[in-house]
């Protein structure tokens, strides 16, 4: 079936089959971002934001995403870098795989969450595993990155 | 130093974090094959007859191959030095499998969809054998894992495949019956580390293509890229030179891809089609069909005196190595080298070993590589040891702990030349507050609290072994390149070797360009693993260093007339103190590149004779549910001695990264096999590494010895920091509830089943 959605903001139109993902769909489209490391939903690296919510897009069947916007990292690549710099300062992108879907998430709560307690953070993210860092050094870049926006806001 | 010891990002971290396409699948052709792996549904059993004619008829299927289609030539996946101490008990496909998930038959076609359908069409006829599942059982077993006349073992590591040993030993020194029998205090017990997965979070992968040269291509997400060249040519029975290997950036590896996993399949494929092709595996297929820890059961004896000074220590371990012997003869040897050493008064010790072949997936490397086994086992008694004499067990590990400049008998004989392991222990009981907390808290809801504590040591590379070399080249305005041979996989190798190549050569970072592994081009390495690249290749970034100075003050020198000797160099410039001379490094980069028949460019390798240890002290705080036996982490304190740190940041997310795996190994991770050999651990649904609701807080805090080996005084880190969170956990749980869980991992079940035996 031809479906037609919003990627990054262009236009563009796709020819999927009823069992494509939206995973492999995004991936064929040159946005290798959105990494696979389950293909059972437990690890988040996929995620990308479908009309500004966080999905897994290894478990939303591409059919599903006709007419509406789909965002990957590739589409926010100034906040990437922006939040991106303060994960770097603390060595927490490590092996980086992971970093694009747990990326994703983080600018997602920034936009959803007012001042979130640490409790709220992890809770937030706790669908985003990451087997290198042990996670504490993403949490003080998202602090600092928090407060420097918060920061820049008053 | 200006940049050594500062918290640098890594010279890669901004395409990371913007998501570029810098990893295998990323950069594969289009167009290459898709190659998948028919796996085999039996423990143990002969291949009798593969029909794949129908399978074959599938529209866009390229060839189907099996044992047939193999060189019957043995080899070893594992990535060591050669010869490797693994045996060569492996073919590429085999008549015979060996577990659940052994590979059977390699299918490579068009698209996935067609691969998948041809996979099914596949007929199998099997003669099921009684496979053999009880490692306890394995040794001199009737059942042979691998009775072929042409395995081979290369080392002599008492290896024979007919007793299903993969290596077997004993060494000590002294009379341990003796000295034990004179102890006022023995503890003898078992404990049992159970195979955990690496988990990386990109899976293993390689695509293979043919070059302009009729050289076989392999890209691959590998930590050990020369061994990879090696390993292929032998298993594909070609000549090296036929053989070029390339490791982009790699999702993490933790010593999964110190095997060579996934590359020989696609790159067969190549062989035989001449087309590209790639292999992507699967989540289940890391986990069912990989190189996961090894599963060590360790008999412990160890015994005081009346003043809680520990005399003797004996430890058995027999160690599970599968299907085939990947790194089974060398990490056994790890799970007493880096556990009896951390007491420095022992009058006698005993280490022996057996590893065995069974019918599970073949075992691998893992971070920790069988000292985290032994480290569990002999930390554990040593708690248990303090729980029988009740005296606190910091304090008694202060009386018998190795210090500074003592030799360690069962570490080689080698002198602890730099050990800030008494400091450690200080600091982390501050951090702990452990004073106060050690005693039982009950909370008053069911719950109670308290503290665990665990030392650690590890290795700084394979002593007299590894080897590393690295190239640096000045270029026109006088950049340098650094080609680096060890593989970074995401720890930040190539950022802190260009910072030490910075400080030496007085530059800046932007003014070093490095370029990961290419075995064309990079010079050799033996790869990043066994704690080796600071260390190792470290100190060969540091000689080629000194070497590319003087060539850069002779050619400075030469364009001045002036005498070499009397020339200097100040990252900048060559000058000439009483002339007053001066050339730029800039011009003499752009110099060198008219009428100039000396190249500007140096390269050195190291290897140590020695592989000092770094030192660590792990202390935990749980809570446990009295009625349930649910046990919580709240925090971690850790202190690091690993020499002087490189990269602040990096080392510290390296060992809080190493913690949560080891709370991981703690509370939660297990392989899980039914009685006729299937895993169950097959997805992160069923294998749980921690989320970040689940590794509580961790601290850590860095208590620098110098090592005068080491550049810039530094030691290892990536392995160490693994090592202390299974004995600190297993022992604040035991002193919570008077449970000493002696298996990993420690659930709420075991935990509950001992409160209410």
């Amino acid at each position: 079936m031809e479906i037609k959605f919003i990627l990054n903001g262009k236009q563009v139109t796709a020819s999927v089959n009823a069992d494509t993902v939206l995973l492999n769909l995004v991936r064929d489209k040159g946005c290798y971002s959105v990494k696979c490391g389950c293909e059972s939903t437990n690890c988040g690296l996929c995620t990308v934001l479908v009309d500004g919510k966080p999905h897994l897009s290894c478990a939303l069947l591409a059919a599903r995403v006709d007419g509406r916007e789909v965002t990957t990292l590739e589409g926010l690549q100034a906040e990437a870098e922006e939040f991106g710099e303060f994960l770097a300062r603390e060595g927490a992108e490590q092996c980086g795989y992971c970093s694009p879907g747990f990326i994703m998430n983080v600018l997602a709560m920034a936009k959803e969450l007012d001042n979130p307690t640490t409790e709220e953070i992890k809770e937030y993210l706790e669908g985003n595993l990451c087997r290198c860092t042990g996670y504490m050094g993403q949490l003080r870049a998202i602090q600092k990155y928090l407060k420097t926006k918060k920061g820049a806001r008053e | 130093m200006k940049v050594v010891n500062q918290a640098i990002p890594k010279v890669d971290s901004k395409a990371l974090v913007t998501g570029k396409p810098v990893y295998t699948d990323d950069i594969a052709p289009k167009d290459c094959l898709v190659v998948k792996v028919l796996r085999s549904p039996h423990a143990h059993a002969l291949i009798k007859n593969i029909k794949t004619d129908t399978a074959m008829k599938v529209p866009g299927i390229e060839c189907i191959l099996t044992y047939e289609d193999c060189p019957d030539r043995r080899f070893t996946m594992a990535g060591q030095t050669y010869p490797e101490p693994s045996p060569y008990d492996r073919l590429i496909l085999d008549k015979r499998v060996r577990f659940v998930g052994d590979a059977v038959a390699v299918i490579a076609g068009e698209n996935e969809a067609a691969v998948l359908k041809a996979m099914k069409l596949i007929k199998v006829e099997y003669e099921v054998l009684e496979p053999l599942l009880d490692f306890r059982k394995a040794k001199d077993n009737e059942i042979l894992v691998h009775p072929e006349d042409n395995w081979e073992s290369l080392c002599p590591v008492g290896a024979d495949n007919k007793r299903n040993l993969c290596a077997s030993g004993v060494e000590g020194e002294g009379d341990v019956d003796k000295v034990l029998s004179e102890c006022e205090y023995v503890i003898e017990e078992t404990y049992h580390t159970k195979a955990n997965q690496q988990a990386m979070m990109e899976t293993f992968r390689t695509y293979t293509y043919m070059d302009a040269y009729g050289r076989l291509n392999i890209v691959s997400s590998t930590q050990v890229t020369f061994h990879v060249r090696r390993i292929l040519a032998t298993a594909l029975d070609i000549p090296k030179s036929k053989v070029r290997v390339i490791k982009p950036r790699i999702g993490g590896g933790f010593g999964a891809k110190q095997t060579v996993v996934a590359e020989v399949y696609p790159a067969l494929v190549t062989m035989k089609t001449g087309k590209a092709a790639k292999i992507i595996y699967t989540r289940e297929e890391s986990m069912i069909a990989s190189s996961p820890r090894h599963e060590m059961e360790l008999k412990v004896r160890l015994g005081a005196d009346k003043d809680g000074i520990i005399k003797a220590i004996d430890v058995y371990t027999l160690s599970n190595t599968g299907a085939f012997g990947e790194h089974g003869p060398t990490t056994v040897g790890l799970s007493g080298h880096k556990s009896i050493p951390l007491y420095g008064r022992l009058e006698a010790f005993k280490f022996a070993y057996d590893v065995v072949y069974t019918n599970v997936m073949s075992a691998g490397a893992y971070r920790g590589y069988g000292a985290t086994q032994g480290i569990f086992a002999v930390e554990s008694a040593v708690n248990e040891l303090a729980a029988k004499m009740g005296v606190d067990p910091v304090a008694l590990r202060e009386k018998n702990m190795v210090r500074e400049g003592q030799i360690m008998p069962a570490y080689y004989g080698e002198t602890a030349a730099s050990c800030g392991l008494d400091r450690c222990m200080a600091r982390a009981k501050e951090m702990m507050n452990w004073d106060e907390k050690y005693p039982v808290r009950d909370m008053g809801n069911g719950k109670v609290r308290s503290v665990g504590v665990a030392m650690a040591m590890q290795g700084s590379g394979i002593s007299a072994v590894d080897t590393g070399a690295v190239e640096i080249k000045v270029n026109d305005d006088g950049f340098y390149s650094l080609l680096i041979g060890a593989s970074d996989m995401g720890t930040g190798c190539d950022t802190i070797l260009a910072q030490m190549a910075a400080d030496c050569l007085d530059c800046s970072m932007d003014n070093i360009v490095v370029s990961g592994v290419d075995t064309d081009v990079s010079p050799y390495d033996c790869g990043s693993y066994a704690s080796s690249t600071t260390y190792i290749t470290g100190m060969a970034v540091v000689k080629t260093c000194e070497l590319l100075k003087e060539k850069i003050m002779a050619k400075g020198a030469e364009y001045m007339d002036c005498p070499k000797e009397e020339v200097e160099f100040d990252g900048t410039k060559v000058f000439h103190l009483s002339s007053g001379k001066e050339i730029t490094l800039k011009d003499i980069g752009n110099n060198v590149m008219c009428n100039n028949e000396e190249i500007l460019s140096a390269s050195a390798a190291h290897s140590s004779p020695v592989s000092p240890p770094p030192f660590m002290v792990g202390m935990a705080e749980v809570e446990v549910d009295k009625e349930t036996g649910k046990v919580e982490l709240l925090d971690y304190a850790a202190v690091v001695d690993c020499g002087t740190v490189i990269n602040p940041a990096l080392a510290r997310i390296q060992t809080e990264g190493g913690l949560a795996q080891g709370i991981g190994m703690a509370l939660y991770e297990d392989v899980v096999y039914d009685s006729a050999g299937r895993n169950f651990s097959n997805s992160f649904m069923q294998y749980k590494i921690p989320s970040r609701m689940d590794v509580g807080t961790i601290r850590v805090e860095f208590e620098s010895s110098y090592e005068p080996t080491g550049p810039f005084g530094a030691k290892s880190i990536g392995e160490i920091v693994i090592n202390t969170p299974a004995p600190a956990i297993a022992h604040a749980v035991a002193r919570a509830t008077g449970v000493q869980v002696r298996e990993l991992p420690i659930t709420a079940e075991k935990v509950y089943w001992g409160m209410n035996k």
